[in-house]
């Protein structure tokens, strides 16, 4: 973790300077890095939580996410979600002060982030000098240029805080009474080496919650982005983990439907899945019949109801259709290949590797398609005869969103539900009539955030579980205490198919 | 409950004023308007709870008690327990805050108090601008600007 912290006086009455940089999406009018940006989804620019999408005037892409913003204590606070540098946990806030004798301003720019160890210099002084000082440097030289007449209007406070809620941390030995349960506590964003083990207290179950002692917990890329602080789905000191297989243990009063003794699982928020217990409402619980077990359910629960919606929801796809699908080898491509050849449709996937061909070729695919090697769109195209696909499946994003555009039959539909390669960039729709495309960017919450949307998906995973139509391979099993090592391995691809948590017995 | 916010820029590194303003019993050394100081009960000038004890060149006596102290964010707050000012519950803090452009300090003076309201504005005035700032605008005048 390095901390970086500059701060400056600025010759002009505080709220001049606040209304500039208050504006969320107005450093492209004066900072001399950026090129232009915009506020993703039409959101309003002091809506916290709202996202900036901005290039550079190098051409590199950046997203960041208001976290905060203060009219009391003029301060805002960001961190970034996507970047073409290896700034990983960048949080940054801003502030400003009147200096009342001079009738000028303090600004202090601040920020924390993990950077690799042999680029820790270079983005140090990078964010140093080439964002802040000359951010600075930038705004003095707006507020020159202007009138000392012209004042700036300043729009009305409008701030809403986000809130999740996190278990009490325990930090001595609780008394005699209270429970505690031990689970893995994220005290600070940061690396793997965040992810320790202790004990918390574990109240009695709300009157509307279950307790589940977790017997296999899954691991996603999700849990790393809430390590980090690139997701503020975790607040601190609190227990990632959002995926799990389980018995019930207790029940609040006002829950009916489940026994203690249940099998269940869950793939939903809220955050809390790495403990070997935990309290929870049981809307979104699934229950276990006697022939999944625990450990398919918490390593494909996730990735089988995406799949399922994806097929079925979001596009149905039915016998004949030709489906494009991309990182075919990857979790849900390999289940997205199997379900789709079930259906009966032609599937042509692309892989990045020889290896990872191999694999989805046993999986099924009729067409597998290495894309380093080849042009995906081109081969498409001609495995068709011209006619395209009818639908894609993509979650690489701005590496292939193009091509699979390019892939697509007349009146074909791209599903864009990930962007591992980055963001797809601005397109204009018009383009999309030369092939009367249809475009979705599917979030899993919208399909899964009640019983009655969850349910359907979960059935027919279950049943393409049991009749052989999908398999999920065997998970990497690693200790609950060890959950770093499962991190580190995720995020260096170390391994290939889910990763699980066991707590010990 | 009234409150006073003063701030200036002082050119200095904000760890060389800080061991000026961290001496709870050191106002003589910079603020011009005091003549003497000392700490009551032999204690220590930074442990809290201490009170000071100190006269105005004017006559006037004041005794603040030290509420908290801290090297790490550079900040000082105290409550007046006894002054000729019609005040109650006061409570002020004094900070800190490094600028890293040129190296200087903003230093951030703050008051909250109860009073009579009819006496208010000339409070304000008083604690603001008679006392808060010119001690500041003397920080500043020794270092130099």
């Amino acid at each position: 973790m390095v901390k970086v912290c500059q701060s400056t006086i600025i010759d002009a009455p505080v709220d001049e300077v606040w209304a500039i940089l208050r504006d969320f999406n107005g450093h492209d009018r004066w900072h001399p890095a950026i090129a232009f940006s915009e506020i993703e989804g039409g959101e309003t620019v002091d809506a916290v939580g709202s996202v900036r999408h901005f290039r550079l005037n190098d051409g590199g892409e950046l997203r960041e996410q208001l976290l905060a913003l203060s009219d009391k204590d003029r301060r805002l606070s960001y961190c970034l979600l996507e970047a073409p540098l290896p700034l990983m946990g960048y949080v940054a806030s801003l502030r400003l002060k009147p200096v009342t004798d001079t009738n000028a301003t303090f600004w202090e720019w601040r920020s924390e982030f993990h950077p690799p160890a042999h680029r820790r210099d270079e983005l140090v002084r990078l964010v140093t000098e080439g964002i802040y000082q000359a951010g600075f440097a930038a705004v003095r030289d707006l507020l020159r240029g202007r009138t000392g007449s012209m004042r700036v209007e300043t729009r009305p406070p409008r701030t809403a805080a986000p809130s999740t809620s996190a278990p009490p941390i325990v930090s001595k030995v609780p008394a005699s009474r209270a429970e505690t349960t031990r689970a893995i506590v994220v005290g600070r964003y940061g690396g793997p080496q965040e992810l320790r083990l202790g004990e918390i207290a574990l109240p009695p179950p709300a009157s509307d919650e279950v307790r589940i002692r977790h017997t296999v917990i899954g691991v996603n890329f999700i849990d790393v982005y809430c390590r980090t602080g690139f997701f503020d789905l975790l607040r601190l000191p609190g227990v990632p983990g959002m995926e799990a297989a389980g018995i019930i243990e207790a029940l609040g009063p006002a829950v009916s439907g489940f026994s203690v003794g249940d099998r269940v699982a869950y793939a939903c928020p809220p955050v809390g899945a790495y403990s070997e217990r935990r309290n929870m409402a049981p809307d979104l619980l699934v229950r276990l019949s006697g022939d999944i077990p625990d450990e398919t359910a918490a390593a494909g629960l996730l990735k089988g109801v995406t799949a399922s919606f994806l097929l079925h929801d979001v596009h149905a796809v039915k016998r004949g259709d030709i489906v494009l699908i991309h990182a075919a080898a990857g979790g849900i491509g390999q289940l997205l290949v199997q379900w789709a050849c079930h259906l009966g449709a032609t599937v042509i996937a692309t892989v990045s590797s020889d290896d990872k061909a191999r694999i989805v070729e046993r999986l099924g695919a009729h067409h597998v398609i290495v894309y380093s090697r080849e042009n995906f769109a081109e081969a498409v195209v001609r495995l068709t005869a011209g006619r395209g696909a009818d639908v894609a499946y993509d979650a690489v994003g701005n590496d292939t969103f193009a091509g699979s555009l390019a892939s697509l039959a007349v009146r074909g539909h791209l599903v864009s539900f990930g962007q591992a390669s980055g963001p797809v960039g601005d397109w204009d729709i018009g383009r999309f009539a030369s092939k009367s495309l249809t475009i979705s960017r599917p979030n899993y919450a919208h399909y899964t955030d009640t019983p009655e949307k969850l349910a359907p998906h979960v059935t027919s995973f279950f049943q393409a579980l049991r009749q052989g139509v999908v398999r999920i391979e065997t998970p990497t099993r690693y200790d609950l205490a060890n959950a770093a090592d499962a991190h580190r391995d995720l995020e260096a691809r170390r391994t290939t198919g889910a990763l699980v948590l066991v707590p010990q017995a | 409950m009234t409150k006073v916010y003063v701030s200036s820029v002082i050119p200095a590194p904000a760890a060389e004023v800080w061991k000026l303003i961290r001496d709870f019993n050191g106002l003589p050394g910079w603020a011009p308007f005091v003549a003497e100081s000392r700490i009551e009960q032999n204690a220590q000038a930074d442990q809290i709870g201490c009170i000071r004890s100190f006269t105005l060149k004017d006559g006037g006596r004041i005794r603040e008690r030290l509420l908290a102290l801290s090297d790490y964010d550079l900040s000082c707050s105290y409550a007046i327990l006894e002054s000729p000012m019609a005040v109650e519950n006061y409570v002020a803090t004094l900070s800190l805050t490094p600028v890293t452009d040129g190296n200087l300090t903003l230093a951030e003076w703050q008051a909250e108090f109860d009073c009579a309201p009819d006496r208010e504005a000339a409070l304000m005035n008083q604690i603001g601008a008679g006392v808060f700032q010119t001690a500041l605008s003397a920080l500043k005048h020794r270092f130099g600007r």
